[in-house]
């Protein structure tokens, strides 16, 4: 948001107070600050409106490919830094498929592209987008190929091709909104005019940032605004450095010229992997993998899932008595913590034992067991009162109380405060199938 | 059209130090330049000079607690520590970490007279410079290590570790010998801050200190160790001169989050998994700030090597 005095340079002037506010100078402070609307001011020129319309929005635009459940929203960042409130629209993954695939190949790779999905903490990481490359160089081809995979997938597109006729087949599916590759020097006012003729988004590439700089402003002439920013790196320093320099500039600076969400192709092998990696920490917002292994997949959709977590909450899950295997009365009782990380792990291992079992998870703020246990959030009041809260002790009528192996030392004041007999777990949770069982 | 290229406007710089003496200096090893940063990592428009970084393979003269897949990489010779640690030599680390876990209490307690041989041994062999840390339990790592600081006397070795809650014979017999030492605190940048200053109210220089602000793995909290590192780097380059001290990572413990090891349905070869495991933990690292990788599986010793010269621009 500009500042008010920048903001009342645009405004009236007439201090008539329709916008409820005493003075134009009053409406202006309110704006400012997200207090008012600017459309509150019914004297506002339509020449005002637009240049504090594209002043106050985001530095970075927000853009968004597919439609429905599926959908990716990229850009709109605030920060450079996570630690300062949070990033908010984690990198999208993209897999690339091309147009020269035989039928079988093709059916492979897209269950392969299905079966990039993992549970993990409470959430499912997956694949977001498919790419799909024109490599026939064929136009039809392109098209028929294009309506096909979006026949069998409802992940939404990048479409990408080096020749706007080729890119023209976005026509066909343009109801799926796919984000469009391919608009470079040579090729721009075609592209902007497929681009615009369908209302996609569309990516632009350059070698130099300067250069896309220019891209984008003739992009923007053309009449495109959702555009994404490819900055081509040919090695992992010019990765970081240009993705570091268009997040800068455009949350430092507010430079609108590169104001966009960031496209990154990323080679096969090791290579791809070091700058896929450094993609996910450093500002990218796209990735679209040539090959993604699933032992390369699993790692990076972690780092994702670990860098876009909001640094001031802790994934965690509910606190309550969660019955594991069909418990009845005689079932043994534990409790853990409600740090997703934590109760995820342990009833993983639970239900790995079959044995039924009542699972206690006590509220620690979602930390960990032994970070709750040495801040004081993990004590024997906070075990007992959890257990009264649940109604644990009439469910489970063993008497009996299984504990974490890495608190062993609450044994003591957890018998004295709950009367029960506390029985020491092993540390880690995958010692309990074993450890129940006997 | 000219993109503005927004440098941040740092005051403060990472202290330098050596690690390692070599004969002129009264030791018997290659040496290490550490720090000299003015700029968050990696960024040449805010810092044009190289930045250095060393790589360190870990050793441990004892194998309880070494993950399966590290312990295969290497074969036979983890069974000796001097093998291991030429074999490190051999895969190209700049400088080896020596975990004399033997000399644990309640396990094997060799002597400290035991535990400084084993670190003469490891010098004769390897010329390399050296980490040493004791096996984590306060009372008998304070013997040990004064006893191995003693014995090393003049060879600049990083001794570990320094917490709050006992720091003194560490750094005693780091100053005694000329040493440097790790001062350990727990994610926290006060911890980390202050955790220096005790070691520098103590009478160790700045220049003698190394943090290790603890390097929490991929799933098991990389998010902490992220921000709690980028914000030990932008305070010191913001002018807070007890965190201008280099950065020590140790990213081994990835091999301890179960999805780095375990069958996991649909998530690829395992050994792979946990390279990429211990490999993303080193890049999260070195792109928040650390200065030195300890590294266990020679294939992500490779993999951080390729990281450090791609982002330096040499490959
Ligand atoms: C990430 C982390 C943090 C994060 C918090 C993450 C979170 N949401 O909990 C942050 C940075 C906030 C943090 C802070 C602190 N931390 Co901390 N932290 C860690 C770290 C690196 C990982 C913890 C983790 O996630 N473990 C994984 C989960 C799954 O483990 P878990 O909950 O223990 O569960 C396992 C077992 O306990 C068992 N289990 C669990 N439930 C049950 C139930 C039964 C019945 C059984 C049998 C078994 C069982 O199975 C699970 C899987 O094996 C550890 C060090 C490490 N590498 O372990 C330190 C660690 C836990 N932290 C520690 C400390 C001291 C702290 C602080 C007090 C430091 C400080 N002074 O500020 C603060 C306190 C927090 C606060 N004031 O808010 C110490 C604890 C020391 C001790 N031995 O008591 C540790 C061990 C680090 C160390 N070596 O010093 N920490
Ligand atoms: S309505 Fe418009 S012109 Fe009237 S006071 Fe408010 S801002 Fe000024």
């Amino acid at each position: 948001m500009p500042t008010a005095i920048e903001i009342f340079k645009h405004l009236p002037k007439k201090n008539c107070g329709d916008c409820k506010f005493p003075t134009c100078l009053a409406f202006a402070m309110q704006l400012a600050n997200n207090k008012a609307k600017l459309d509150d001011c019914p004297h506002l020129s339509e020449a005002g409106k637009n240049a504090l319309a594209s002043s106050s929005a985001p530095p970075i635009r927000l853009v968004k490919v597919g439609v429905g459940r599926t959908a990716v929203d990229m850009g709109d960042e605030t920060e450079l830094y996570r630690h300062d409130k949070r990033f908010f629209h984690p990198v999208a993954f993209a897999l690339r498929l091309a147009d020269d695939l035989g039928e079988d190949d093709l059916y492979k790779r897209l269950s392969y592209a299905r079966s990039l999905r993992f549970e993990r903490v409470g959430q499912v990481l997956k694949l977001d987008m498919l790419e799909l490359e024109c490599r026939s160089g064929n136009a039809e081809r392109f098209a028929s190929f294009a309506k096909k995979v979006s026949a069998e997938t409802d992940l939404p597109l990048v479409l990408r091709a080096k020749d706007a006729t080729v890119l023209s087949a976005a026509n066909l599916i343009k109801d799926r909104r796919p984000l469009l590759h391919g608009a470079d020097a040579s090729n721009l006012k075609e592209m902007c005019a497929v681009a615009k003729g369908c209302a996609l988004p569309l990516v632009v590439g350059a070698d130099d940032l300067n250069g896309l700089a220019d891209l984008v402003e003739a992009a923007r002439k053309e009449g495109v605004e959702d555009l994404v920013l490819d900055p081509r790196p040919a090695n992992l320093k010019e990765l970081l450095e240009r993705c570091t320099i268009i997040r800068r500039s455009a949350i430092r600076k507010t430079f609108r010229g590169l104001g966009y969400p960031i496209y990154l192709s990323i080679p096969a092998g090791r290579d791809g992997m070091l700058m896929a990696s450094t993609a996910v920490m450093k500002y990218g917002s796209l990735l679209s993998f040539e090959e993604l292994p699933a032992s390369n997949a699993l790692p990076l959709m972690v780092l994702r899932q670990n860098i876009y977590t909001d640094p001031q909450v802790p994934i965690q899950v509910k606190p309550d008595l969660y019955p594991v295997n069909n418990p009845g009365p005689e079932a043994p009782l534990l409790f853990t913590t409600n740090f997703s990380l934590t109760f995820f792990t342990v009833m993983s291992d639970l239900e790995k034992s079959k044995v039924p079992v009542w699972l206690q998870v006590v509220d620690t703020e979602g930390l960990s067991v032994l970070t709750a246990y040495s801040a004081g959030k993990l004590t024997a009041e906070s075990v007992k009162n959890a257990l009264t809260a649940t109604g644990a002790l009439e469910r489970s009528r063993q008497g009996r109380l299984i504990i974490p192996g890495m608190v062993a030392r609450m044994a003591v004041k957890l018998n004295e405060a709950t009367g029960l007999q506390i029985v020491v777990g092993p540390k880690e949770s995958s010692g309990l199938p074993k450890f129940l069982r006997s | 059209m000219e993109v503005p290229v927004p440098k941040e406007k740092w005051t403060g710089s990472i202290g330098e130090m050596e690690l390692g003496a070599s004969a002129e200096k009264g030791g018997s090893r290659s040496s290490l330049r550490l720090g000299g940063n003015r700029g968050l990592p990696f960024l040449s428009f805010e810092d044009p000079a190289a930045r250095a970084v060393a790589l360190a393979g870990f050793v441990a003269d004892t194998l309880d607690d070494v993950p399966l897949a590290v312990k295969k990489a290497f074969g036979e010779a983890v069974n000796d520590p001097v093998g291991w640690a030429v074999a490190w030599k051999e895969k190209g680390a700049d400088l080896i970490c020596l975990h004399l876990t033997s000399t644990n209490p309640e396990e094997k307690d060799a002597s400290p007279e035991e535990a400084a041989a084993t670190v003469m041994k490891v010098m004769k062999a390897v010329e390399l410079p050296l980490i040493v840390y004791g096996s984590g339990h306060p009372e008998k790592d304070a013997k040990v290590l004064e006893k191995v600081g003693e014995a090393a006397k003049g060879e600049r070795l990083l001794l570990g570790q320094a917490e709050e809650g006992g720091y003194k014979s560490v750094a005693a017999a780091a100053m005694a010998n000329g040493h440097a030492v790790i001062g350990f605190s727990n994610l926290d940048i006060n911890l980390a801050k202050q955790i220096v200053i005790l070691l520098t109210d103590y009478g160790v220089g700045r220049g003698d200190v190394i943090i290790d602000p603890l390097m929490a793995a991929l799933g098991m909290g990389l998010e902490y160790s992220y921000s709690v590192n980028e914000r030990i780097r932008i305070s010191a380059l913001s002018g807070d001169a007890m965190l201008q001290v280099p950065m020590i990572c140790d990213c081994v413990s990835a091999w301890k989050a179960r999805e780095a090891s375990d069958d996991v349905p649909h998530a690829g070869d395992a050994l792979e998994r946990g390279i990429w495991w211990e490999s993303t933990t080193a890049l999260a690292a070195l792109l928040s700030g650390a200065d030195i990788l300890v590294l266990g599986h020679p294939e992500a010793m490779n993999i951080a090597k390729d990281a450090v010269k791609g982002f330096r621009g040499e490959a």
